[in-house]
């Protein structure tokens, strides 16, 4: 047993006891072993981590035991641990360990602690052996797991149908990718005789040119691997077309949207091209592909939360978004920059989503923005590191242009400049545009939240959330539900919101910090040149020309992003701040594109349209007039009407039956043993 | 004899019990065929631990022989994939009875007899070395089984044994004349010695057709599957479990044991019959899946389903494939027997299958709701499961052989994963507002007692399957080295890559 097989079972081994032992040892107990056993994992991370950023260290991999053997199928349960882990692992295990420990606070009126934290430690067990994972069929394994846990994370609040139906919805939709995922996993194996990853990227490079067989054509071999397996991705991911169920994943607590729908999970996807990457470089096409989805979504998720209501729902966005960064930096090359932006990106969204959820708190259940407003003074802890979080999402930083040698900002502004930066240099002006036009809507749309929610005046007196609060203080226990959208009050109501617990507040300010530093922290070891290669060792293919190359991009292309961010901050602060008419004026003026933006393009409708009905329509059709109208029909039903002709009654006909069948099978014997006898 | 004749006694055991079963009361009945399927399940045991696994082991260990008359003996022997099913058998019998424990109550003892002679019909099936001793087996089997819906079964349940009757009978008759074709042609009724003949590849067609109408109504494939969903609904509770559990894998053990080492030939020539209804079964009964309302047909049709993956597994001729198609076999007998077993527990309540009567059930019956959850997670083949080494294996096996069917019947996992999920929603999520619903009460030692055992076995061979795939390697290099010269070229046939061609900073991952 060595570090990483406890840091990688005790969160099992915690989400088993606190599963089993559920309400019946309270739950202070399960809470306990979950959030020590995940601090005592986080410890571990870090220590790992620590020590590829010193020396660095040859990758490790410790055995489990055989997990299927079939000829020349070969499964091994094993840990694998290099530099792209360790990043994993830190953020992982920092962010699970963190969430737990909110959650404690978030959680305290649930009456089924036990199952939350057994469902968490399940979810960070199973994400510790995707990124661990040394081969395809395990990492496939952490991919079901994770999203087995997301699925009863969604739904953990079941008497909702709204949650239910999210739960659902994430399930299959993933599943969607999970084909593709699979073929793909069926197809290496195929082409290289074993699902082994450092085999397979020791012989990738030497694929080129090749051509397979896939659906009756022939393709580039390559091409179509990488392409399948990245189906997988984008489910994950939620990337556009596959990205329909991250919105309605809100329906969760909103710790799981932190750890899950926001710094881990969704990162899968990420983290799989990354470690693949060996294989994806001999592919053009599948990179092209990679770039074109990435920005794609990049722009279309950002779009759409510029418009959303609920506080949540902005925030997925603008995850869904910046997972479409990621991929971008990926599909252009720029691994380093993919995986940096991963890293700052957990700290600061998870932050957000745990900020967000301070204020929920504090608000009485409300997610509603319209229904916010003025919070600043109240919640001054949940204000001041939500605002770092802001800071670090939007890119805040001075670069190092005109004589300042050293760029120095948030989190956010290292990754995401070095991400758009590395477009430029790698020859994408499109994908380098998309990142620049993004930079500004994101910066707009995260101003504007923070704007709404704890700038102006109250709003919350219309808020029916508030007023149950109210009334349930007023009068005990009240079912008003008359609740009136007609009458746009405003004023607090005589509503007092409440800072957060500490257990919510020391996550939050940890967060803080590595919202902050983290990007000026590490950036050298991501994304530098030399020290990047020292570090990364190969674990992803580090293109150190690429990262020279964008250190050398023009100097507009380096104030392109903090000049994006700054255009989004005006923009937020005259709409929300100098001129809060103009919103709503703009929506009615230009209300075919707001309307196409509030519903998120039409996608679910789509969807449901082109996917769902038919489904359920088709299934009625193929059972009633397939199998009852057709088969049955003609086949047993008929036979009987045609026997039944001829006989009393059905009956006794059918009470027969048994002694016919017995009947048969004799003289069948009868003639075999006679045939046997004579002959 | 040189040795403990084990097959022979695990085929005694339940006989003696089900005659003694015959003469006493209900409560007496009840607890002589637990003991009865108790024992053989130790002895099921003692033969899996006594089973060798080394490199020099015989192919068929245990072997019974005993001439009859003519050139019909009473031969009984088992190769690993025998072994696996028998095991499947004695596993579900005694969880079977404990199930029927209170939910049966009329004629208690003829309902333990039967079970306990479906017991030994079944494992007589899976050790009969004798091809007449197996189609008796093989054919007998279905007549408890009939018994069991047609007197113990629901409301229609003479309708429902009916169609099962009359599907399966059509079948066999045909099956027999092949059989007996083939017993004169080769000169011997030795299914070991059949399956190294060779038979002419033109009467192969004819022949493999002949038992492909047989095995394939046991399957069930499309579209001779529609008395599953019926034979299901109509069947008590440890009816569906056995139904589910082992008399479907009766087909598929019967392509394996029959259809491909005999016939390897005919096989590969039907290879796009096989995929093409293995295809349309995935899609078609799991969308009529989808939109069932009884939760008895809902899991029918999706064992149709199921069913289609071992049928595309074993046909790929490949060990995966192979291998694949035996380990959704297990998996499946085991999930698809708790899934009814999960049924039963509320249908003992409340006597309906209407899956809109529920709803909540995870506020007042958590520990049924784990359970159940873990069964639908296994059903969907979450990795860790049962179901997910054998599917995996077997798409894996499949997709050499055909792309285009590979990618059809993966569509299973979207699709699985959608009716499932809709059921398991329907009956356990949700608010808990009717009132009888309210009054369930969650499981009973007894219920976990049934459930419990299944869903360790289900972790276990999700994540150690090697236990049970070590058992059956040999034996299938032997079949996929019988098979090869006929083996089906793939749609893939990938071309060598040209070094040359890779991109110029691609190197710098690796070299460094």
């Amino acid at each position: 047993m060595s570090a990483i097989h406890y840091l990688v079972f005790l969160p099992l081994l915690a989400a088993a006891v606190a599963g089993l032992a559920n309400k019946g040892a309270g739950s202070t107990l399960p809470k306990l072993v979950t959030t020590g056993a995940l601090f005592a994992s986080a410890a571990l991370s870090w220590m790992i981590f620590l020590h590829y950023l010193g020396e660095g260290t040859e990758p490790s991999i410790a055995p489990v035991f055989t997990w299927i053997a079939s000829g020349n199928l070969q499964v091994e349960w094993a840990l694998r641990v290099d530099a792209l882990t360790a990043v994993m692992l830190v953020v992982i295990t920092s962010v699970s360990s963190l969430v737990h420990l909110y959650s404690w606070g978030y959680m305290e009126e649930d009456p089924d602690q036990p199952r939350f934290f057994a469902y968490l430690s399940l979810f960070t067990f199973a994400m510790l052996m995707l990124v661990t994972a040394n081969n395809l069929v395990q990492m496939f394994f952490g991919w079901e797991g994770v999203g087995l846990a997301s699925y009863l994370l969604i739904g953990f609040w079941f008497k909702k149908p709204s949650a239910n139906a999210a739960a659902i919805k994430a399930f299959v939709v993933n599943r969607v990718g999970d084909l593709g995922f699979m073929l793909g996993i069926f197809g290496t194996f195929l082409v290289f005789g074993t699902v082994d990853i450092p085999t397979i990227l020791h012989e990738a490079p030497s694929m080129g040119g090749s051509t397979i067989g896939f659906l009756g054509q022939r393709w580039d071999t390559m091409t179509i691997l990488c392409l399948l397996l990245f189906l997988g991705a984008m489910g994950k991911s939620a990337q556009l077309g596959l990205h329909t169920w991250l919105p309605d994943a809100m329906e969760g607590p909103t710790p799981v949207s932190a750890l899950i729908h926001a710094a881990t999970m969704v990162t899968a996807g990420v983290f799989m091209v990354c470690r693949l990457s060996p294989m994806f470089e001999t592919s053009h096409v599948a990179m092209g592909v990679v770039t074109f989805v990435g920005a794609a979504t990049c722009l279309f998720a950002a779009t759409v939360g510029t418009t959303q209501t609920d506080i949540k729902r902005v925030i997925a966005y603008s995850t869904c978004s910046q997972l479409g960064y990621m991929f971008f930096a990926a599909g252009v090359g720029a691994y380093g920059a993919a995986m940096f932006h991963l890293f700052t990106h957990a700290f600061f969204k998870a932050l957000l989503f745990l900020g967000a959820g301070s204020v929920i708190h504090a608000m009485h259940h409300e997610q509603d923005m319209r229904y916010y407003g003025g919070l600043r003074k109240e919640i001054p802890v949940t204000f001041w590191t939500m605002m770092a979080g802001t800071l670090a999402i939007t890119g805040v930083g001075i670069p190092a242009v005109l004589g300042n040698p050293l760029a120095i900002g948030f989190a956010g502004f290292h990754s995401k400049d070095a991400i758009i930066e590395s477009a430029w240099a790698a020859g994408f002006p499109s994908a380098f545009w998309i990142g620049v036009i993004v930079a500004l809507i994101t910066s707009f749309y995260s101003w504007r939240l923070i704007f709404l929610t704890f700038y102006g005046k109250p709003r919350w007196a219309a808020s029916e959330h508030i007023q149950h609060a109210l009334h349930d203080h007023a009068h005990g226990a009240d079912d008003h539900h008359g609740h009136d959208h007609h009458a746009p009050a405003t004023g607090t109501g005589g509503y007092h919101p409440h800072e957060s617990p500490w257990t919510m507040l020391v996550p939050l300010v940890l967060l803080t910090v590595g919202a902050v530093a983290s990007g000026f922290v590490f950036h050298g070891f991501f994304i530098e040149p030399e020290a990047g290669e020292h570090f990364w060792r190969g674990s992803v293919a580090f293109n150190e020309h690429l990262m020279h190359a964008m250190h050398e991009v023009p100097l507009w292309v380096k104030l392109s992003a903090t000049f994006a961010m700054l255009g989004g901050l005006a923009i937020g602060w005259l709409a929300y701040i100098r001129f809060p008419a103009f919103p709503a004026a703009f929506a009615s003026a230009f209300r075919p594109l707001y309307l196409f933006l509030l519903n998120k393009w039409y996608f679910d409708e789509i969807y449901h349209f082109l996917f769902v009905k038919p489904a359920f329509a088709i299934g009625r059709l193929l059972w009633k007039a397939g199998d009852e109208g057709t088969i049955d029909r003609f086949g047993p039903n008929g036979f009987a009407r045609l026997v039944a002709l001829g006989s009393a009654g059905a009956v006794r006909l059918q009470s027969g039956y048994l002694y016919a069948y017995a009947f048969v099978m004799l003289i069948g014997l009868t003639a075999a043993i006679t045939w046997f006898m004579v002959g | 004899m040189e040795h403990f004749p084990i097959l022979s006694i695990m085929l005694a055991v339940p006989a003696v019990a089900a005659i003694l079963c015959l003469y006493t009361n209900a409560a007496t009945a009840r607890w002589i065929a637990l003991i009865a399927t108790l024992v053989d399940f130790a002895l099921g045991c003692w033969l899996w631990a006594s089973f060798d696994l080394g490199p020099h082991a015989a192919q068929w260990q245990f072997v019974e022989f005993q001439p009859v008359f003519g050139r019909f003996a009473y031969a009984l022997g088992i190769d690993g994939f025998a072994l696996m099913l028998i095991m499947l058998s004695v596993f579900l019998m005694p969880i079977c009875i404990l199930a029927s424990w209170e939910a049966i109550e009329k004629r208690v003892p003829e309902y333990m007899a039967a079970f306990l002679v479906t017991e030994v019909l079944m494992i007589g099936t899976f050790a009969a070395q004798d091809l007449l001793l197996f189609y008796v087996f093989f054919e007998a089997g279905l007549i408890p089984m009939y018994l069991i819906i047609g007197i113990w079964g629901g409301a229609n349940r003479i309708y429902a044994s009916y169609k099962f009757f009359l599907y399966t009978l059509l079948g066999s008759v045909v099956m027999l004349i092949a059989m007996l074709y083939m017993i004169g042609v080769a000169g011997t009724s030795d299914i070991p010695k059949l399956m190294a003949y060779d038979f002419d590849p033109h009467v192969q067609t004819w022949l493999w057709l002949a038992f492909f109408a047989s095995f394939a109504v046991k399957m069930p494939m499309w579209p001779v599957h529609t008395w599953l969903p019926d034979a299901h609904v109509q069947a008590p509770t440890a009816g569906s479990v056995i139904l589910a559990g082992v008399l479907l894998k009766l087909g598929g053990y019967g392509f394996l044991r029959f259809s491909l080492p005999m016939f390897p030939e005919a096989s590969a020539q039907l290879v796009w019959l096989i995929f093409g209804l293995s295809a349309v079964a995935v899609i078609y009964t799991s969308l009529v899946a989808l939109v069932q309302s009884d939760m008895k047909k809902l899991i029918a049709y999706s064992s149709v389903a199921h069913m289609a993956i071992v049928t595309g597994g074993l046909f790929a001729f490949n060990q995966q494939g192979i291998e694949g198609g035996m380990m959704v076999m297990l998996g499946h007998g085991l999930v698809s027997g708790a899934l009814f077993l999960c049924v039963g527990v509320i249908y003992d309540r409340l006597h309906t299958r209407e899956i809109d009567r529920y709803g909540g059930l995870a506020i007042n019956m958590p520990r049924y709701a784990a359970l159940f959850m873990l069964f639908t997670m296994a059903s969907v083949g979450l990795p860790g499961t049962s179901n997910f080494v054998g599917e995996f294996l077997g798409l894996a096996g499949m997709y050499k052989v055909s792309t285009t069917m590979t990618l059809l019947c993966t569509t299973g996992i979207i699709l699985g994963a959608a009716y499932m999920l809709y059921l398991y929603r329907r009956v356990v999520f949700g608010d808990l507002t009717k009132d009888d619903v309210k009054a369930m009460p969650d499981l009973s030692l007894r219920e976990i007692l049934t459930l419990a055992p299944i869903a360790a076995v289900v972790l276990w061979m999700g994540v150690y399957p090697e236990s049970f795939l070590k058992p059956m390697r040999a034996d299938t290099e032997r079949l996929v080295a019988r098979i090869e010269r006929a083996s089906p070229k793939g749609d893939s046939l990938p071309t060598a890559g040209h070094p040359a061609a890779k991109p110029a900073h691609e190197a710098h991952g690796e070299a460094h």
